[in-house]
């Protein structure tokens, strides 16, 4: 069946993932270690830390998904893999920029309970502030 | 902990079900010793990796959860039949809503589907097995797992209460302490590992595993909606992975991700769970709208119409699903901007959806049409779904949606989509094919009256509901008042919930009565069928599927074989020997240890987590070394089978 065909891993050792799964610890600690081991300002630490995401899923791709391969069979492997990613893309924006959108977008502002705000109202932010905020 | 913490105790309706659980395994394992079915029991089942069979399993297994869910659903019926019962406390009737929900949706419409899928869709498309069918037998005993832990919380430790949305911070564990929430994750983590897997492999099988001929565009419509739902899943299960393991920590290890302390965003869990929930929404949709157009197009002897259309508005809405999420709860008040943007894409998707009904009325349009069970339940479908539908475009507009929010009209809008939609869909497949799986068809006599008992009290026990919830009546609470004046339409509908326990028990007494009593099929096509899974020459497809893989010609391959009289007769030269994959037990060895892991993780058991991940991770690796590359049936066998069969 299809498992028989699974690629170069029954033949050499499979280098490729070895070092793909030890890049992707090291690239794990050490995101944890620029959030808790550093002195960094927030902003710093969610910037590294995005990079690290970006690589980290780079590395995926490349080392274990197989991004790289070319369809030698048939014209419509390829098509699936084009689709494939596009529609990986669209997802994957709609989950990142629409959660922002919804989670930061009117009421929804005050749902972040303890952080500190600089703007007019203070920490809690009460229902009747919040009324202002919606009608935009 | 204590034993009497462990163990639910103090309420007679648990101690009742104590007994019947502890009575049915008794039962159990009487008849498995006293008739010698371990042997049989294991090496028939436990190890298949035969798709038919798994699928049975997954049939079963919902058709027992359907029994579960129901009388979680009665018993909130007889609470609320009159006002101010003293039939459920209010912690218990919490518990129950929320089990039922989760079940019905996640125990319950998905393996049901998924089970039928197993069964048809290698047929359909002249496979002999899925694409890695070790891995299909990994998927059932996972989401089987997944079933049990979930369904053992209310005899052992408490069951979860926060709803099957379990909106934080309701679901944390200030407000929700004890293992109940945690079975919930752990449950639905499990079993959703075996759903992933299921979308992964049917995806590869649909477009690597077809037969010779058969292009996209000739498959069934059935197999093209299975191929567009595993897209659906293999996109949307990961961000329910993600918020359940997320909200497991929270409350396993004290993290911040969804609590109202340490800069923790509640709503956050809304939005997650519905990004993935929208979509699931149609995972269990879209199969059954597949199943429809099957029954529809053979029962009215006509080619099914507009089959580009109908696969594009499919594509569409897979696209589409994952755009109105917010659409669940326009409340939270994300602006003017937000909820306007959601509400048009909510009424968009109406949009293919409604293209698909016009397509069913003009496939039946002077059609020859069969009133046959699978039949009349298509025809209910297209009735009350559409009722369905139209209060779901009510509810998309978010402003009027401020008033029907949380009432008892969003309760019976959406029971209108999924009983009318996914239920009726399971029955009308699982009788369709069940000469498939079986050998015989359910009594078409006995299958007219489940089908009328239960469409009429689906509507008896819903439409009171839609009034109910423009009378202000809202979801999840556990009794009203007398003065409320909600009481008389409550009773009508606890007597409408009551007609579809009738029809589900008149149901199960239908698979009795036709196991002792229907004549067998002596051919493979019991209902002079379109489709490949029709023509293998035994009623009941041998564990290989097809002697000779067909080659397709064009859209219903079977059909046109049979109006220009072709249809092959299989001969000795055709027969080659065939390579079939080895039964496995670590698959279902595999299922126990994730059973350890979960039930380790909810009562915050660790060093039992551990060992069940331990476990898992062995069988892993176990799996890893095994060079088990199938084995060849001969072709004498294969003869010896299809001639035994003819």
């Amino acid at each position: 069946m299809a498992n028989k065909t699974a690629a170069n891993g029954h033949g050499g050792f499979p280098w490729k993932h070895l070092i793909g799964f030890v890049l992707s610890i090291v690239l794990t600690l050490f995101a944890l270690w620029i959030a808790l081991g550093t002195d960094l300002s927030l902003t710093w630490i969610l910037i590294i830390i995005f990079g690290f995401a970006f690589l980290q899923a780079a590395l995926q791709l490349l080392m274990f998904m197989h991004v790289t391969e070319n369809s030698t069979s048939t014209k419509l492997t390829g098509r699936v893999q084009v689709g494939n990613i596009l529609f990986a893309a669209f997802v994957a924006i709609v989950i990142v920029l629409g959660s922002v959108w919804v989670m930061t977008a009117g009421h929804a502002k005050h749902d972040k309970h303890d952080e500190p705000k600089t703007e007019n109202h203070g920490e809690h932010g009460g229902a009747e502030k919040s009324e202002e905020h919606g009608s935009h | 902990m204590k034993w009497d913490e462990f163990f639910v105790t103090g309420d007679p309706l648990i101690y009742g079900a104590d007994v019947s659980i502890v009575l049915t395994m008794v039962g159990i394992l009487f008849y498995l010793t006293r008739y010698k079915k371990w042997k049989w029991l294991w090496t028939e089942w436990l190890t298949t990796v035969d798709h038919k069979k798994l699928g049975i399993m997954y049939i079963v297994s919902a058709v027992l959860m359907l029994f579960r869910g129901g009388v979680d659903a009665l018993l909130m019926r007889t609470q609320l039949a009159v006002p101010d019962a003293k039939f459920l406390d209010s912690q218990h009737y919490n518990e129950i809503f929320t089990t039922h929900g989760t079940i019905m949706i996640i125990f319950m419409a998905m393996p049901f589907l998924i089970g039928l899928i197993n069964v048809v869709v290698p047929l359909q498309i002249g496979a002999r097995d899925v694409a890695y069918p070790y891995l299909n037998a990994v998927s059932f005993w996972t989401f089987f797992i997944g079933a049990m832990l979930f369904n053992i919380s209310f005899v052992i430790g408490g069951s979860p209460s926060a709803g099957w949305t379990s909106y934080m911070p309701l679901a944390s564990n200030e407000l929700s302490p004890g293992p109940g929430q945690n079975y919930y994750l752990w449950g639905l983590q499990i079993a959703g590992i075996g759903t992933l897997l299921t979308g992964i492999n049917f995806l590869v099988t649909i477009l690597k595993m077809r037969a010779p001929g058969m292009t996209l565009f000739r498959m069934p419509m059935f197999t093209w909606s299975s191929l567009v739902t595993m897209v659906i899943i293999i996109f949307a299960f990961p961000i329910l992975t993600v918020a359940l393991a997320l909200m497991s920590f929270d409350r396993l290890f004290g993290s911040h991700f969804f609590t109202l302390q340490g800069e923790g965003m509640d709503m956050l869990w809304a939005n997650l769970f519905w990004l993935w929930g929208h979509p699931e929404v149609y995972i269990v949709i879209l199969p059954a709208f597949g199943m429809f157009s099957e029954i529809i197009s053979t029962f009215s002897r006509k080619t099914l119409f507009g089959y580009k259309a109908m696969i594009w508005s499919m594509l569409l809405i897979a696209g589409y699903s994952f755009l109105v999420w917010v659409h669940h709860f326009f409340t939270m008040g994300s602006g003017a901007a937000v909820n306007s943007v959601f509400s048009i894409t909510t009424m968009a998707i109406g949009i293919p959806t409604g293209v698909k009904i016009f397509n069913w009325l003009f496939t039946m349009y002077r059609g020859k049409i069969q009133f046959t069970t699978p039949m009349l339940w298509s025809l209910g479908f297209i009735v009350n779904f559409v009722v369905g539908g139209v209060t779901g475009v009510m509810l998309a507009m978010a402003a009027a949606d401020y008033q029907y929010h949380n009432t008892y009209f969003l309760v019976s809008h959406f029971h209108y989509v999924l009983i009318a939609g996914t239920v009726f869909a399971c029955f009308a497949g699982l009788i369709y094919w069940y000469p498939k799986m079986f050998g015989y068809k359910l009594n078409e006599r006995i299958g007219k009256w489940v089908f009328w008992l239960f469409t009429i009290g689906f509507n008896v026990c819903f439409m009171p509901q839609y009034f109910l919830g423009l009378d202000g009546m809202p979801r999840r609470v556990y009794t009203y008042s007398e003065e409320s004046g909600w009481g008389p339409l409550n009773m009508v509908s606890t007597i409408g919930g009551f007609m579809m326990g009738i029809a589900f028990l008149v149901l199960v007494y239908n698979m009795y009565y036709s196991f002792r009593f229907a004549k067998r099929e002596t051919t493979g096509d019991a209902w002079d069928g379109r489709t490949l899974e029709w023509s293998t020459p035994s009623a009941m497809p041998p564990f290989y599927n097809f002697a000779k893989i067909p080659e397709i010609t064009g859209l219903d391959h079977f059909w046109r074989q049979k109006q220009a009289g072709k249809v092959e007769k299989l001969t000795a030269k055709d027969i080659k020997k065939i390579h079939m994959p080895s039964n496995s037990g670590v698959p279902f060895i595999m299922g126990s240890f994730f059973f350890v892991l979960g039930f380790g993780f909810v009562f915050d058991w660790i060093w039992m987590a551990i060992l069940g991940g331990i476990g898992v991770i062995g069988t892993l690796i176990y799996r890893s070394f095994e060079y088990d590359d199938g084995y060849y049936v001969s072709e004498e066998e294969v003869i010896e089978t299809e001639k035994i069969s003819k």
